[in-house]
């Protein structure tokens, strides 16, 4: 620390230190918890050797498990149903913001923002509410937790596509423009082909986005069947569970990383690293 | 059609979603708090704002003014919540610092390790930390072998030995830390890695100690990127109410959120529930506003 502060050119060993114990710190533990998603007895504290059981076993294991069946299928189903839903309307809205001139732009543009910033348990009353007040006919259960993740992850794209939009400027659209092609002919032939990345990625994100939400699914669920995995988490990480939970945990990161892996990878080979790298870490 | 009215009409679906979904659910919030409940105790929100029951806002008011639960909940969760801060700005400006200064050829491996406990889902790595430090597991087992326990039981920290998730607030703490500190660190490698390295360069050549270079330079201009990345972390953890449940499992670290989900999501005290939840957003709207103007004018410099 004292060579540091005489010399802040030479290197900071200390800060070295700290980081590396950091980035360990945040690591390890989750990598423990992996390992032991393939522990061939039923503690999750005590090491007894490897096995796959707790991926494919025929009883208590993710892949026979009804509880943990069900809470994989459903998670998927929903970050399914929400990338279907959310995408195509972000990626209009992000358009159509980005390009809006006249009144009311700064405001729908803050309207866009908020659910970024609002902490997710204000959104689950609100929404829980609102289903249980003002939509009795939805109710709670799957359409509602669709809509509650969608309601979130819009956003996301939305300021994405814009990130995208600003850096291909709108010279190609003047081109189109100018050699004679009709606004609907800009945007479908010349502007969404050049968004392509960045609807590949956004709807990425939203996937991963929505198979890590916790807080509005859980407030917008109805019975056993609409139990999502980090809700499965939630309720029996203390209990007496075996290895099944964090098997199953670590399939669900794996599909999260997966998709974003994929995502990240499109995203640079057309839209370039850097964006890349302010998109995996939701620089927004 | 005008092409003006093109983005408007694609604008249109986007508005009325969270025209819909966002600020009619807030509307259901205030019509709820303000509204009453019916002999099953189930809310019956009134719509109109001219026939607005204040009755239970009065309640919740004049229990935060005797001093009553939900003061010590507030005052529990303004605790938590700073120190928490506090302890992430400690761990993440160093590690912001040396990613964005002096990572070298190892900065594409350090950001990627500060990028993955990002997408890591939340409870799983509260999953990771339960396993590790329940009675027998292999943390417990660490922090007793390095004497951390010893120390933190005689610090009042820890008051049984192994008892690591029987109610300590100390873990609450620091599993919010753990939480959040994704969410701080990479704002603030941001604005660190923006700085021009010239002018820390300009003050050492005019005789500025690197200390003092540091102080004045470097940490005013990394000013912007310390306030947003705390409140990036700020705002979640007004809000949560799973970390307490699951590292704590004891109404002795309730924070407010968990007094919300008790009476809104599990329980029969919904009209409560969404007083407190009013207060909760009432409190954090400073927050939530002063982040949404400070990343527009970050992206008007972005942009000139």
């Amino acid at each position: 620390m004292i060579a540091w502060v005489r010399n802040p050119w030479g290197r900071p060993r200390w800060l070295a230190v700290v980081t590396a114990a950091y980035v360990l710190w945040s690591i390890v533990p989750v990598g423990i918890a992996i390992l032991f998603a393939f522990n061939a007895g039923r503690s999750r504290t005590t090491w007894q050797g490897f096995s796959f059981h707790w991926f494919t076993g025929s009883t208590g294991s993710v892949l026979h498990d009804p509880a943990l069946q069900s809470a994989l299928e459903h998670t998927l189903l929903l970050a399914g149903l929400c990338v279907a839903i959310s995408t195509p309307i972000g990626v209009a809205l992000g358009l159509g913001l980005q390009r809006w001139r006249g009144p009311g732009g700064g405001t729908v543009n803050t309207l866009m923002l908020l659910p970024l910033v609002t902490p997710e348990i204000v959104m689950g009353v609100a929404l829980l509410l609102l289903f249980l007040r003002v939509f009795p006919g939805i109710g709670l259960g799957t359409p509602a937790q669709v809509i509650g993740q969608v309601t979130f992850t819009l956003s996301y794209v939305v300021v994405m596509v814009r990130g995208r939009l600003a850096s291909i400027g709108r010279e190609y659209e003047e081109a189109a423009a100018d050699l004679g092609a009709p606004p609907h002919d800009q945007l479908l032939r010349v502007l969404l082909p050049l968004l392509a990345p960045a609807i590949i990625a956004s709807a990425a994100v939203a996937f991963a986005l929505s198979l890590d939400d916790f807080v509005v699914t859980q407030y917008l669920s109805s019975d056993a069947s609409t139990t999502t995995v980090p809700m499965l988490l939630y309720a029996s990480a203390r209990g007496a569970p075996t290895p099944a939970l964090n098997a199953i945990a670590t399939v669900a990161l794996v599909i999260t990383l997966a998709t974003l892996t994929l995502a990240f990878l499109v995203y640079r080979r057309f839209a370039g690293g850097r964006e890349a790298v302010e998109l995996a870490s939701l620089e927004v | 059609m005008s092409g003006r009215w093109t983005w408007r009409l694609l604008s249109l679906p986007g508005v009325g979603w969270l025209s819909v979904f966002f600020l009619v659910a807030f509307y259901a919030v205030l019509c709820v708090a303000f509204g009453n409940q019916d002999t099953l105790s189930q809310p019956v929100p009134f719509w109109n704002p001219l026939d607005w029951n204040v009755g239970y806002v009065l309640d919740v008011l004049r229990n935060i003014w005797h001093g009553g639960q939900y003061l010590t909940v507030l005052l529990r969760t303004l605790a938590f919540v700073a120190i928490a801060m506090a302890l992430a700005l400690l761990v993440g400006y160093p590690v912001a610092y040396f990613t964005a200064r002096h990572a070298g050829r190892f900065r594409g491996l350090v950001l990627l390790g500060l990028i993955v406990p990002f997408w890591i889902n939340y409870l799983m790595r509260m999953l990771a930390w339960i396993n590790l430090l329940s009675p027998d597991g292999w943390g417990t087992r660490v922090l007793h072998d390095l004497g951390i326990e010893r120390l933190f039981l005689w610090l009042g920290l820890l008051s049984t030995r192994g008892g690591w998730l029987d109610g300590q607030e100390a873990t609450v703490v620091i599993a919010l830390v753990y939480g959040y500190i994704p969410f701080l660190i990479l704002p603030l490698y941001a604005a660190l890695d923006r700085i021009d390295q010239r002018q820390i360069e300009a003050a050492r050549d005019l005789g500025a100690s690197p200390l003092s270079a540091f102080l004045r330079v470097t940490l005013p201009l990394s000013m912007p990127g310390i306030l947003a990345g705390s409140v990036l972390v700020a705002l979640p953890m007004f809000g949560d109410y799973y970390t307490p449940d699951l590292v704590s499992a004891s109404t002795r670290t309730n924070m407010i959120g968990n007094q919300i989900d008790e009476f809104t999501r599990q329980g029969s005290e919904k009209v409560t529930g969404a007083v407190l939840t009013l207060l909760l957003a009432l409190i954090l709207l400073a927050l939530m506003f002063y982040y949404l103007r400070s990343t527009r004018r970050a992206a008007a410099e972005h942009a000139a």
